[in-house]
């Protein structure tokens, strides 16, 4: 018998190959946030890769030059929903840095105590997010688990268990409450115990990390190039935390540790977070020691905080000075200021430009997110396409604050 | 905190530093357009500015200037701790000239930074790759964030566009999504009845 293709020309029989494009997303399972990625494969190859956000844009930008500055704060709590107190008071003291005024001590702990229960809510989502992703259902489960310890920190706070509107130019809508520190105190020790939990769960499993280690590799130099901040950056090395460098608030008072990978893969991003979580609980510990449980929390200035509801309702000043906050706005001084703080994805700055009134002329926001999603393209460029999925995942993309 | 770097531009570029301001803490200089990439190429490799950090790109719209729009970078260095805005005015009253030099090679990470700004303000920058829409849909008209862009303003409705891989319309190219928009476009409203 004869072999079967020995009339046949070699050519014929290679197998016919074009590239071929893959859409993943807007509404891919392993996919949060709607983002598009066109893909251009060889094999199982990405040759070529596009990647497209846009899909939660809401003109926030365009929406904040239409109310007052405190108007804002709905909107920059709808940027980055997984950690909105964060954005809360980087948008506050964005106000407060044009105003030129301080909050009072209590009210710069307990700000540092919410931002870091939100960061912590931040990494926990992230990580949990990427396990998950990864088809590590528990994982998630757990970091679900220890997220609620913290959103009923916030429930209990401010009344609202995910966008908050709880910051205030000047100050917080509410000084905390009488529990505040027990509740966070007791909730601590458990949160940790999830958080080593599921480390437990992941960081022998082979199937994880042969999907983290060495994916998703990125260099120094690039990442400052690609303007990464933020975990994304310190998986590279290069320790820059804004409160470290520029420590606002009262980060300069406390003890914590900024940690830094070495390779810039999926693995020292994972481990970045999961770190983090633990410094940010130090720093709670240190904020729940130092903080005062009487004294103001708002600053003592009618033009700019709401006087007390008592007043408003009996004194004429009262009423007046409601009126005028309420109806123009807080009066911010002309000119422009770039205020940047730690997010839980990096830098999250602030570029406002008053003139003079009480609504702002412009409000840029810089997401960290944006950069951090940029610079996905290069990164998944001859990557196979389930690289994709963990190195997304990495990138912690929010689609509200990506996308404005 | 950073006035020497402000110091050195003036004396590296003289006429070309239009001016130089510090407000809020923030220093600022006023490039003239045609040595943007030039003076952020020299930001980024002298060795006392060392800004290799790419922080922000972004315009403002004040059209009651003459060259109505600024162009705002913000940028920070690594290893010295200081950060500067530069800042370029383009455009007349018409958002004619909106053009100016991309710094996509000097950093890359201005690529999306510059696509937003064209998607939003419509500043054209040379040099750019890949500039198209980022944010909107390829078929907006107008840039919103302009000022003359009325924040209620509608678009008109898009045609069902052929994706990528060439998938069939579930419905024929005019009569998709028959909801909607119609209650707030008016003129479309006055056409069906």
């Amino acid at each position: 018998m004869e072999p079967l293709d020995e009339e046949l020309e070699e050519s014929a029989l290679e197998l016919p190959s074009e590239p071929m494009q893959l859409n993943m997303g807007p509404a891919h399972p392993a996919m949060h946030g709607t983002v598009r990625i066109v893909l251009e494969l060889s094999g199982e190859t990405i040759t070529k890769a596009d990647v497209q956000i846009g899909y939660l844009h809401r003109g926030f930008e365009k929406m904040c030059e239409r109310g007052t500055w405190t108007q804002c704060f709905p909107y920059v709590d709808r940027l980055n929903y997984v950690s909105p107190m964060l954005n809360n008071v980087g948008f506050a003291l964005a106000v407060e840095k044009m105003l030129g005024v301080t909050v009072p001590e209590r009210c710069q702990y307990y700000r540092v105590a919410l931002g870091e229960l939100a960061r912590i809510c931040d990494h926990l989502v992230c990580n949990g997010a990427m396990a998950m992703e990864l088809g590590a259902f528990t994982p998630f489960l757990y970091c679900a688990r220890a997220r609620e310890i913290i959103w009923d920190i916030f429930e209990e706070e401010t009344g609202a268990r995910v966008t908050h509107s709880f910051g205030r130019v000047g100050g917080m809508a509410r000084p905390p409450t009488a529990m505040f520190k027990d509740m966070v105190r007791s909730g601590l020790p458990r949160l940790l115990f999830m958080v080593g939990e599921t480390e437990k769960l992941l960081l022998k499993n082979r199937i994880f990390l042969d999907r983290l280690e060495g994916v998703g590799r990125v260099s120094k130099e690039t990442a400052f190039a690609l303007g990464w901040t933020g975990p994304t950056l310190r998986s590279t090395g290069a320790a820059y935390d804004v409160r470290r460098a520029h420590p606002y608030l009262v980060y300069d008072r406390m003890e914590f540790d900024v940690p830094v990978g070495s390779a810039g893969d999926n693995y020292d991003r994972f481990m970045c977070r999961q770190e983090e979580i633990r410094q940010s609980v130090r720093i709670l510990e240190q904020v729940l020691d130092q903080m005062p449980d009487s004294g103001p929390v708002n600053i003592d200035d009618p033009r700019i905080v709401l006087p007390p509801k008592e007043e408003v309702y009996t004194t004429i000043e009262g009423t007046i000075q409601h009126f005028k906050i309420v109806m123009e706005g807080v009066k911010v001084p002309a000119g422009e200021c770039y205020s940047y703080t730690e997010a839980g994805n990096g830098e999250l700055g602030f570029y406002l430009v008053s003139d003079g009134s009480g609504t702002p002329y412009r409000v840029r926001i810089r997401p960290p997110c944006f950069a951090a999603v940029a610079g996905l393209q290069q990164l998944i460029e001859g990557a196979m396409i389930p690289d994709v999925i963990p190195t997304f995942g990495s990138m912690n993309m929010i689609g509200g604050e990506c996308d404005h | 905190m950073s006035q020497k770097v402000l110091e050195l531009l003036k004396a590296q570029f003289g006429s070309k530093i239009l001016e130089t301001s510090s407000q809020f803490g923030d220093d600022t200089a006023v490039v003239e357009p045609s040595a943007w990439r030039e003076v952020a190429q020299f930001l980024r490799d002298d060795s006392r500015c060392a800004m290799n950090m790419f922080t922000d790109i972004t315009a403002v719209d004040y059209p009651d200037r003459d060259p109505r729009f600024e162009v705002v970078c913000h940028l920070r260095s690594f290893d010295k701790g200081h950060r500067i805005r530069m800042k370029a005015r383009i455009g007349d009253e018409y958002a004619d000239g909106l053009e100016i030099a991309s710094l996509v090679p000097v950093w890359e990470g201005a690529n999306w930074f510059e696509r937003e700004c064209y998607d939003m303000f419509g500043v054209r920058f040379v040099g750019h790759p890949d500039l198209r829409r980022i944010l909107m849909y390829e078929e907006f008209k107008g840039h919103p964030l302009r000022k003359d862009y009325p924040a209620q303003q509608t678009q008109p409705l898009v045609q069902y566009r052929e994706g990528v891989l060439d998938k069939l319309a579930p419905f024929g190219a005019d009569e998709g999504m028959p909801f909607g928009r119609q209650t707030h476009d008016i003129s479309r409203n006055e056409e069906a009845n």
